[in-house]
């Protein structure tokens, strides 16, 4: 399979099954101050665990940062 | 308090918002926080990195103050939506700056997809606070499309050109039926407190304070310069004229 999907813009590959999945492949176990959206809805942290990912799925994690 | 400020229903004990972006280091930019006495401070909302994952805006500031997520960057309104509905999950408050930018060289706001944006939040129960341009039609239709308070413009951000058209501020403030915070622009304590005395409610600014040479002496400055400001705006100011008014009695004077 070469199925892809986006996180954060940058195309990979498609090996985490869930949401919660990939973030904890990318080291974000809490859910203090992170969003997800998957496809342009938000997939709020108590679905993350049930939140199946799919072929050519765009993902945004999102955290607040400074701002003016 | 007698001269409360109420920003969509809540009471606030500062009419200084501040921001939290471009400080030297994060002690100078908390200790500026403080020095401000400002309640409500901006955060961006921003895709993660693995390098900066560990320092959490919300660990730092997310007890003491009020964060106010910005849709900063966003060029459409469908962006702005996204944005803040992630800011809403993320930080757990429905309290959205809208920022809609249609030029990316003077960050001027795009009007129409601001006030689409405005409208969607408003209808997903939003609380919504617009940056805008510096224009009373703009900011009455953004008041009429439900925003809780509008945010003109000074001056383009980050300029610190003050207030480029007082007279316009003005006028927003005396027509506005929602409160008026004064957003962008600011440069030093007399443009925060020349706000106020237009009549704005509060100002909000960020780049004055972080890049000031002393921020956290900046940060105090701007709140004497706001209280100062709204306490002339509610003393009353003399009316300009063009010709002197002596100030000394007129009578009794020796030789006449």
């Amino acid at each position: 399979m070469n199925a892809d999907i986006r996180v954060n813009g940058q195309p990979e590959p498609l090996s985490a099954a869930t949401v919660a999945e990939l973030l904890r492949s990318r080291g974000v176990t809490a859910p203090k101050g992170v969003a997800v959206a998957v496809n342009g809805e938000v997939v709020p942290s108590s679905r993350w665990e049930e939140h199946r990912l799919g072929a050519g799925d765009e993902i945004e994690i999102v955290r607040p940062f400074q701002g003016g | 308090m007698a001269d409360e400020f109420t920003l969509a229903g809540q009471a606030l004990g500062s009419r200084l918002l501040i921001g939290t972006s471009g400080y030297p280091n994060r002690k100078v930019m908390l200790d500026a926080i403080s020095a401000s006495g400002a309640e409500v401070v901006t955060v961006s909302i921003r895709r993660i990195s693995l390098e900066s994952y560990a320092e959490s805006m919300v660990d730092l500031l997310g007890g003491r103050w009020r964060l106010l997520p910005n849709t900063a960057g966003c060029a459409t309104a469908r962006d702005a939506v996204l944005t803040a509905k992630l800011a809403r999950e993320a930080l757990g408050t429905d309290w959205i700056k809208v920022e809609v930018i249609g030029d990316r060289e003077t960050l001027h706001p795009d009007v129409e997809q601001l006030l689409r944006a405005t409208e969607e939040l408003v209808a997903d129960g939003f609380t919504v606070l617009p940056y805008c341009n510096d224009d009373p039609v703009t900011c009455r239709k953004l008041a009429d499309a439900g925003a809780a308070a509008v945010m003109p413009l000074g001056a383009p951000i980050g300029s610190g050109l003050g207030i480029c058209n007082p007279r316009a501020i003005e006028h927003i403030c005396a027509r506005s039926s929602v409160p008026v915070i004064l957003d962008a622009g600011i440069g030093t304590a007399s443009d925060a407190a020349l706000a106020m005395e237009l009549g704005c409610s509060a100002v909000l600014l960020n780049t004055a304070v972080a890049r000031a040479g002393d921020p956290v002496a900046m940060a105090a400055a701007m709140r004497a310069a706001v209280d100062g400001g709204r306490l002339a705006r509610l003393a009353g100011r003399i009316p300009r004229v063009t010709h002197a008014e002596p100030s000394s009695p007129q009578l009794g004077l020796i030789g006449t």
